[in-house]
């Protein structure tokens, strides 16, 4: 059953250089309990996306289109209906752990708030719900660590706690935004286990937002590949990797150096990532595409389905993927 | 030949406790211990490790922007660590840096050619303004940049192009060692790309020794000849760069490429991935006998009593772990799925 269904989503900032495009066009569904990541560089508009879903744009932001939650439209909404939404229906995790936590309280409180707030429960129930979700996220001895400050904890345990708060509510949807970028390799693969886990033990809708395509390749059943606030390709995880049909998404996988393949020399996209206040007309990519067309600069490509894959490309699928 | 003979390296850092006193003496924290290792000419040795492991501190040891607490670091026949701070300072002409950060490391208020020129001028004050600018043109050049750009300024330029910059300024001395210190972490991954090309072509065609520091073992692998792996100051394992990811010896090692992932979902989901539980400990107490005990999977109680040695087990290789051959033989990828 579809539990979030974006058509056409668009995300535009008002700026002092006119009017900045963030994302063009974003379309998706996503069932109940299933994975998605939305993969892309900085400035692909990965993440100004998922604060739209959550109404959390900056004030210079609008956006269009629709965003329909088991239906009914979000988009809009006033901000009381939103904060239900926000904390019973979708969750977000960020990047950096430290800046989400409030520094002067204590974990115990920022859990507690939570709880009383939105399911009514009196403190010593709220403390007992929070041990349990602190346990639940692997935090050895839950109990003690409520009169603690987010200070006291290290990277990984931070981010446990994070994602800890943010199951509090049972969300149905846990939008996750770059959540192991700050953190080493090992931690990190602590934390892709524990998401795992817990989308299993919860049955939580996973979007995963990063820019790291060796964690998608093993926690999400399909992936989205954003650039210059457009989908590029989209489609299962299997099929995007072993058989890219974007130029862009083709590249991406040849620039990653690899631990089981020895590589020469590392493929390079050439250029730099867009400057979003001046894209191109046509497809974001093409100034730095090794396919590109005259009308590339000109027409925006639709986005057609090919095989199990939808691209947005005006070259043929046997060209680049040959 | 060998350019640059690290012997048993420690620094140390003083470190006030909580609360202390201003006459409170402080506690002692050991960033590296007894890091032992040579490096030729030419070649590229690869650090990684985690944050706290004292991959970086090791290298501004090395080029002395932080003090050595004991051991040698013996440039050629001379050891850096006794000489003078003037010989000193003119011997960094010889080993550059590049960092991580490629607009926090250029001056914001002055245009990229004279960033690019500052070093040579420093060290050569006598070189005449015409000399300098046919250099940084020729830099430029080099590492990519279109030489009209001289008078920009570092805001007017993206990361990939920053960390060019900071790449050019490191070459204008034209120097035998370079230190790149988390060089490709903070770029795009399709910029990161087009660096590390970069610096391995500059690395072959200048013939220079580079010293490369990482926290991605996938990237290490890809740019180094050799790759030393670290853990809380202490060297785990060396070995040269696809032996190691092929055969790794060292529970550690085993453990950095289990976590690393692989962008592949059909070998990424065949692969065995014992994920390494816990976390680094403080560097301020560190664990007794090797300090990975208290997260190895094969840890006994006789891990806690001793430092277990760098044991050489074939040519090239060392592991400190005195039961690493109890193991079973680790593959990255299970037998029956066919390597690249």
């Amino acid at each position: 059953m579809t539990l979030l269904d974006i058509d056409n989503l668009g995300v535009t900032f008002d700026t002092a250089d006119g009017d900045v495009h963030a994302v063009n066009g974003l379309s998706l569904k996503i069932n109940e309990g299933e994975s998605l990541a939305i993969v892309g560089e900085s400035g692909s508009g990965k993440s100004q996306s998922a604060f739209a879903v959550m109404g959390l744009l900056a004030k210079n932001g609008r956006a269009t289109g629709s965003v329909k939650l088991d239906g009914s439209e979000t988009l809009g909404l006033p901000e009381r209906k939103l904060n239900r939404i926000r904390a019973e229906q979708i969750a977000m995790i960020f990047q950096d752990p430290m800046t989400s936590l409030n520094p002067y309280l204590k974990i115990g409180a920022q859990m507690r708030e939570v709880l009383t707030l939105h399911k009514g429960m009196s403190s010593k129930e709220a403390d007992a719900e929070s041990i349990q979700m602190l346990d639940a996220v692997r935090i050895p001895d839950a109990a003690g660590r409520l009169n603690m400050y987010p200070h006291e904890f290290s990277g990984g345990m931070r981010q446990r706690i994070m994602i800890a708060i943010s199951l509090l509510c049972r969300p149905r949807l846990l939008i996750a935004d770059e959540p192991t970028t700050a953190l080493d390799v090992t931690v990190q693969a602590q934390i892709m286990t524990l998401l795992g886990e817990i989308q299993k033990e919860f049955g939580t809708a996973l979007i995963l937002i990063t820019h790291d395509l060796g964690i998608v390749a093993d926690a999400c059943e399909r992936t989205i590949v954003l650039y210059g606030g457009r989908v590029m390709e989209q489609g299962p995880t299997d099929a995007l990797f072993a058989k890219p049909t974007h130029p862009y998404t083709l590249g991406l996988l040849k620039a990653v150096p690899r631990l089981d393949i020895d590589q020469d020399e590392l493929e390079t996209i050439p250029g730099e990532p867009p400057d979003m206040s001046r894209l191109p007309a046509g497809c974001p990519f093409c100034p730095r595409c090794g396919f590109s067309k005259p009308r590339c600069s000109t027409t925006q490509p639709e986005l057609r389905l090919e095989g199990q894959l939808r691209r947005a490309c005006h070259a043929d699928v046997a060209e680049v993927a040959a | 030949m060998t350019l640059l003979s690290v012997r048993n390296l420690s620094v140390t850092f003083d470190v006030m406790p909580r609360g202390a006193w201003p006459w409170t003496k402080p506690n002692k924290l050991q960033a590296v211990t007894d890091v032992s290792f040579d490096l030729a000419a030419g070649e590229t040795l690869g650090i990684v490790g985690e944050s706290g492991s004292g991959k970086s501190t090791l290298a501004r040891a090395i080029i002395g922007t932080v003090p050595a607490a004991s051991g040698e670091v013996i440039w050629e026949d001379t050891d850096l660590t006794k000489m003078s701070p003037r010989d000193r300072r003119a011997h960094r002409r010889e080993t550059q840096m590049i960092f991580q950060d490629p607009l926090a490391a250029l001056n914001p208020r002055m245009p990229v050619g004279e960033i690019i020129a500052e070093p040579l001028l420093t060290h050569y004050p006598q070189t005449s303004k015409k000399e300098a600018r046919t250099k940084v043109g020729e830099m430029m050049e080099r590492v990519g940049l279109l030489p009209n750009l001289l008078n920009r300024y570092p805001h007017e330029f993206s990361g990939g192009q920053c960390q060019r910059i900071g790449i050019a300024r490191a070459l204008i001395l034209s120097p035998r060692l370079i230190v790149c210190d988390e060089p490709v972490s903070a770029l795009d991954v399709s910029v990161q790309a087009q660096v590390v090309n970069l610096l391995k072509r500059i690395q072959r065609e200048m013939g220079l020794s580079m010293i490369f520091i990482a926290h991605d073992l996938s990237v290490v692998k890809h740019i180094s000849d050799r790759t030393l792996v670290m853990y809380l100051g202490r060297q785990m394992e060396r070995a040269d760069a696809r032996a190691i990811v092929r055969h790794p010896h060292h529970p550690y090692t085993r453990a950095l490429i289990a976590s690393a992932p692989i962008p592949d979902p059909v070998r990424e989901k065949a692969r065995h991935r014992p994920v390494l539980e816990g976390e680094l400990p403080s560097p301020l107490d560190p664990p007794s006998g090797c300090v990975f005990r208290t997260r190895c999977p094969i840890a006994r109680p006789a891990c806690a009593e001793e430092r277990p040695p760098l044991v050489e087990i074939r040519p090239q290789h060392v592991v400190a772990c005195p039961y690493h051959d109890e193991q079973e033989p680790y593959q990255i990828l299970p037998a029956e799925t066919e390597l690249a």
